[in-house]
Order: structure tokens, then sequence, then C-alpha cells
């Protein structure tokens, strides 16, 4: 599904390397998750694979499902399928939460060649949608994250993936902030998309979420490199003795 | 300080181009006399005076009027609601057989010169007297020309709630005609008026519009300005509020090469409240300038005003407001806001937001912005899938919308941002 190799990325404006070399393989029906310190350039790989300005790939390789990702806008990765729950969900004032999902999918369906959604028909599906993730429809009418908690923009960003169900989805850091139950919602909401043809790239700090999204594989990121790959077993570690242990032993 | 010659003979020129009404009754010829002579005296404006420093009036004043070309497409019709009366000036020339009757429940409505030649109490004394308390502390020349010499336009007493909204209809049959439009209305206590303008005037035009609003009174304002892209205007609203009255305007402008809005609102009632709004988007040879003049001189008034410009291709936008909270006028709220959005680096916007305030209790804030599209929204939306395109647009929309939620009515609302809308969309081709 997805594909990484040797990706170097420095900052446009200077000349500050942050991605030194990722080497990583997403296959379809799998979950990952990338696990790492602070500042070790977790949140630069999602952003440079959805293709946000400001960085300079130099080096290395992105494809999904086969196609080079890193030449394609933001809006031609989503319609193939990827599809970012961010870190810091973006509020958007003016623009509906509703409006703004109904011309994502729509969009994206008529960049696949396939029917616009009718209103009567996307609004059963939000609302069916929104219910199983405890979101009132007072939330929707609501300008996009405008006035949101911290984990309300969370569960926003689920709602999204759930509507759009796109084939490659990155979360970066979806259970921060998040109370116990708010966890469990997006975990129910994540495990019900998965599926052979999907596939997940859980960015975490927190072995909790593990608990209720367990991983095929769990990868360790540091200075801008996987530097450790494993089973579950991995997060358990770092939950326990942190990160020192495993950057020694690879070092 | 003596007034430099340039404005003397500036003046003169713009008295000579319209000639003097006849016909009309004592007290009106006085009072265009006395506008004749305070324009004579105080002169044209000049790009030179500090109310002007942003706005180059020389093709505002210089004569002939230049021409301007009109839309080839014609207006779609605006703000076009069924049940409403509607009048239409062509030219700026009130077009009768176009019209309805100018009759309603409630409201006595008729052409202006009617009411000058004639001795009507309210009319005399509401013609030309708010333009005059409007022409201090600043000047309006072209406020007081359109005294001194508008014989076109409307004189309406509303005495009730009015059934129906007003239409002023503006249509253009010649690309060099030049208008000078007046409207007189008069809210009784307790009325209730909307009056709706729209269309593309002149290619020049200079309107300015007096309203009395009375104790508990309310009236509503929502225009759109022609679309035809070589037009000038210089419009000017005046409103007097008493006790409890409300005021809320509201202006729509799509391209349009000079406009000039200025709003002059007086709060002489306690616990009124003036709500003046607007939108404008324009790409290339478009100059747009809101100039707003609020005092405050009652109790606990409230004055809002919400204005956003879209600019693109070298556009600019300019606005000038001030909130004047006089001594005494306590519990004053006074909130203003203006804001543009420059989709490219050539396109400019020049603010001066003033507070003036001489009482000590009141809540007075003002904020003023420009920038570019917000980049995190337009990486958001299209990581969505939604194409940039359509992303700026929604944003631009998105950033209209606080000044269109200045306008009640929720049909009208959704057929300016429809406006704006398809001046977008013309925009992509
Ligand atoms: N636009 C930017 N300007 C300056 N520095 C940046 C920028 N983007 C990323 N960086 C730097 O790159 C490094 C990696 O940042 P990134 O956000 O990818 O880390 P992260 O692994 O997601 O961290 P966290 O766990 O705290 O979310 C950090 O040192 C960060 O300061
Ligand atoms: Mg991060």
């Amino acid at each position: 599904m997805l594909e990484i190799s040797n990706l170097h990325v420095k900052l446009e404006e200077e000349d500050k390397a942050i991605l030194k070399g990722v080497d990583l393989a997403v296959k379809a029906g799998e979950v990952h998750a990338i696990m790492g310190p602070n500042g070790s350039g977790k949140s630069t790989l999602s952003y440079v694979l959805a293709g946000r300005e400001g960085y300079e790939v130099t080096d290395g390789t992105a494809t999904l499902e086969g196609r080079d990702l890193l030449g394609l806008e933001p809006e031609e990765r989503a319609a193939l399928g990827l599809f970012l729950a961010f870190q810091y969900p973006v509020e958007i004032p003016g623009v509906g939460n509703m409006t703004f999902l109904r011309t994502a999918l729509n969009a994206q369906r008529k960049a696949r060649g396939q029917e616009e959604l009718n209103p009567a028909a996307f609004l059963k599906l939000v609302r069916e949608k929104a219910k199983s993730l405890h979101i009132d429809a007072e939330m929707l009418k609501r300008p996009v994250n405008v006035g949101f908690s911290g984990g309300e923009k969370k569960r926003n960003e689920i709602l999204q993936m759930a509507v759009l169900e796109p084939r490659m989805c990155i979360l970066d850091e979806t259970d921060s902030g998040l109370d116990v139950d708010a966890m469990k919602l997006v975990a129910d909401g994540v495990n019900a998309l998965r599926g052979p043809d999907r596939a997940f790239l859980v960015i975490t700090h927190y072995q909790r979420l593990l608990d209720h999204i367990v991983p095929d594989v769990v990868h360790i990121m540091a200075d801008g490199r996987i530097v450790a790959s494993g089973g579950p077993e991995l997060a358990l570690e770092v939950e326990m003795n942190g990160y020192a242990d495993i950057l020694k032993s690879v070092a | 300080m003596a007034v430099p010659a340039l404005k003397i003979d500036g003046a003169e020129v713009l008295l000579d181009a319209w000639p003097e009404p006849a016909g009309e009754a004592g007290w009106a010829r006085a009072v265009r006399a006395r506008a004749a002579r305070r324009l004579a005296e105080r002169g044209a404006p000049v790009r030179r005076d500090e109310y002007w420093k942003f706005t180059d009036p020389t093709s505002l004043t210089a004569e002939p009027a230049l021409p301007a070309a009109l839309l080839a497409d014609d207006e779609k019709p605006m703000l076009d609601g069924a049940d409403q009366l509607r009048v239409v000036f062509l030219d700026g020339v009130l077009a009768p057989g176009e019209s309805d009757a100018l009759a309603m429940e409630g409201v006595e409505i008729r052409p202006l010169a009617e009411v000058l030649a004639t001795d009507i109490t309210w009319a005399r004394e509401l013609f030309g007297a708010l333009e005059e308390r409007g022409q201090v502390p600043v000047d309006r020349p072209l406020a007081a020309l359109n005294t001194a010499r508008a014989t076109e336009g409307l004189a309406i007493r509303v005495t009730g709630r009015a059934p129906r909204p007003v239409h002023l209809v503006y249509r253009r049959s010649r690309p060099e005609a030049e208008a000078l439009v007046r409207h007189l209305v008069r809210l009784e206590a307790g009325a209730d008026l909307t009056l709706l303008e729209s269309g593309p005037a002149a290619a020049r035009f200079n309107s300015v519009t007096e309203v009395e609003v009375a104790a508990g009174a309310a009236f509503h304002h929502v225009r759109t300005q022609g679309r035809d892209h070589e037009r000038r205007a210089a419009t000017a609203l005046f409103a007097r509020l008493g006790e409890k009255s409300l005021l809320k305007s509201f202006t729509l402008t799509v391209n349009g090469r000079l406009t000039r809005n200025e709003h002059v609102v007086e709060f002489t009632g306690d616990e009124a409240v003036a709500h003046v709004a607007g939108a404008c988007v324009g790409d290339g040879e478009f100059h747009h300038d809101d100039t707003v003049f609020i005092t405050h001189d009652a109790l606990a008034c409230e004055s809002r005003q919400v204005f956003k410009k879209v600019l693109r291709g070298a556009a600019t936008g300019v606005f000038q407001g001030k909130i004047l909270v006089k001594p005494g006028a306590q519990k004053t709220d006074g909130y203003q806001i203006s804001q543009a959005l420059l989709l490219d680096e050539t396109s400019q916007f020049l603010a001066k937001p003033e507070l003036e305030i001489y009482a000590d209790d009141v809540v007075c804030s003002h904020g003023s912005t420009s920038g570019a599209v917000d980049e995190d929204a337009l990486f958001y939306l299209t990581s969505r899938g939604i194409p940039r395109r359509s992303a700026e647009e929604l944003l631009v929309l998105a950033f209209l919308d606080q000044a269109i939620a200045e306008v009640e009515d929720p049909g009208l609302g959704d057929e300016l941002r429809e406006r704006l809308a398809a001046w977008l969309e013309r925009r992509r081709q």
C-alpha cells in the first residue's frame, strides 16, 4: 500500500534536515504504529506524505499503491485514498462542518469519476457515522473545529475519515488529549474501518492506544530515521523503559 | 487657514455642471443656496485633503464625467422578491412607467421634486439638515453638491410597519450618463421600513440619503452596487437615531472602478442601535472606500461596523471609520472591525480606524487586519480532497460571511452569498 524508501526531507526555508533516510512499507490490511521522542520527525513525515508546503524532498521516494505521491497536490493524494488525521486540526471560521465534509467527499468522488452524493444521502451517511462517534448534530452545524474542545477536534478527524473512507490512513497523535472514553470511541472508529483493503499508520506516544488498536508492526523513529521495528512488544518496552535503551542498542 | 484656490475653483466647476433647480418652494431654495455657499466656501475635495488621502477624488469631481461601458451581459436583477414596491431609476431619473404605483399602506412615498415644491413639514425638517450636521467636523463636499443640485429621488415617510420593502432599482442605458440622486426617509415613532437598492446607477453616481429614525422605529437598508466595471460612485447615508431606534445598513460591492461609501450616523436618543456593514470584492482597476463616522451623543447606544474586502490584481481597499463618543454618552458600546483579504501581493488595504472618547463608562473596540489566505486552512481543506481553487473560494466566502451575517433576512443573505460565489466563479476562467 504505502512504500517509503530512503526519504530525505529538509525545510524549504532553512538548511535543516529533518528526515534523514526513512524506510517504511505498510501492506494493505496492516496497522503500523510509529513511536519516537518529541521532535524526531513523525509529524513531518505525515505532512510530507500529505503534501504540505514548506518541505523539500532531497532524496528518496514515497508511493501509494505504486503511484508516486511526492509530485502530487494534496487534493490528488486525498483522491488516491490518503488521509491524515492532524495532530493539530485547523479551525476554519465561516466554513460549516457539513459544507466542508460534503465538498470534500464530492470532490474526491468526482476526481475518481464517481457520481456526487446527493444532499439527502450525504446527510444520512454523516449522521450515521457521527452517531457512532458521539458527535452531536449541533457540532456538525458549527464552523470547522471552531470552539471544539481538544477531544472534539480529534473525534471530528475520525468522523472525516469515516465519511471519506480513505485507503491509507495516517493518524498523528489522535489519542493525545483524549479522555479514556473518547479514546475508546476513536479506537472503535478506527477498528470499524479496518479491513483487507485499508492500512493504517498510527503515530502515538502512548502504548495505551495500541491496546485498543492492536498494531501489526511498531516502529521507533529517532532523529529522522526509523531506528527499530518490531511487534507490539516494542511499544510495551517503550512504555516501561522509555527510549533510552532502544536508542542505545541501535547507536 | 485659507482654502486653496484649487478647491474653490473645483467647487465652482461642480456647481456649474448642474442646473440650479427651478420651481421649488422658498424653503427648499434657501436650503439649496446654503449648501451651494458651503461648497463654494469650503471647496471641492482634493487628494491633499486629510479625508481623501487614500482615495483620489479627481475622477469624482472632474468635468465631464468619464463614460463607463454598460455591462455586456446586463445585470441579473437582485434583491428582487415578488412582494415589494419597486421604483425604477433610469440613468438616475425616476421612470414612473417602469415603477410600481407610489402607494403603500403606512407609507407616504413621493418624487423628491414634488415635496420640494410644496411645504411639507417633515421634508422641510429633513432635507439638507442631516447633511449639514454631517459637515462638521469634516467637509463632505460631494454631499453638499447633492443638496445644492439633486432633483431626482424619493421622499418617503413611514408611519407604521411598511407591509413590503421599497426597492430602488437603478438601471443604465447610456454609457456617459451621470446621476445625482437624493432620497429623504423619515420613520415616525415605532415605524418600520426595509429599503433595498440595487443595480448600476450611472457612469458617475452621486447619491445621498438622509434618514431620520424616530423613537422605537427600525430602518433596514440592504444595497448591492452595480457590477459594471468602469462606473464610479460616491454615496453618503446620513442617519439620525432617536431613542430605542434601530438602523441596519449593509452594502455589497462587486466591481466598479471607484466607490466611496460614506455613512454618517448620529445617536441622539438613548439605547438606540446602529449596525453598518459592507462586503466588497474587486479585481484589477478597483478602488473601494468605506468611510464611516458614528457619533454617540446619547446614553447606552450600540454601534457596530463590520467591513470586509477581498482584493486582487492591484485592487485597493480603504476604510476610514470613526467612533466619536461625546461627553455624557455613558454606557456606549462601540465596535468596529475592518479586514481585507489580499489574494495577491499587488493589492493593498489602507485603513484608518479612529476612536475619540469623551466619556469614561464606555466599551469601545476596533480592529483592522489585512492578510493573505491562511495557508494552514488551505492545506487542511486540500488534504481532504478539495481542489486548491475551491478551497480558496470557500475561505474567501467564509471571510466575507461575518459581514453578510449582518443582514437579518436569511433569504437576502443567501442571495448576496450567491452573487459573491458567482463573482469568484467568473474569475476562475
Ligand atoms: N516548519 C518548521 N520550521 C522549523 N522547524 C520545524 C518545522 N517543521 C518541523 N520542524 C522541526 O523538525 C523537527 C521534527 O518535528 P516534528 O513535528 O516532525 O516532530 P514530531 O516527531 O512530530 O514531534 P512530537 O512528538 O513533539 O509531535 C523538530 O525539531 C521541529 O522543530
Ligand atoms: Mg508530531
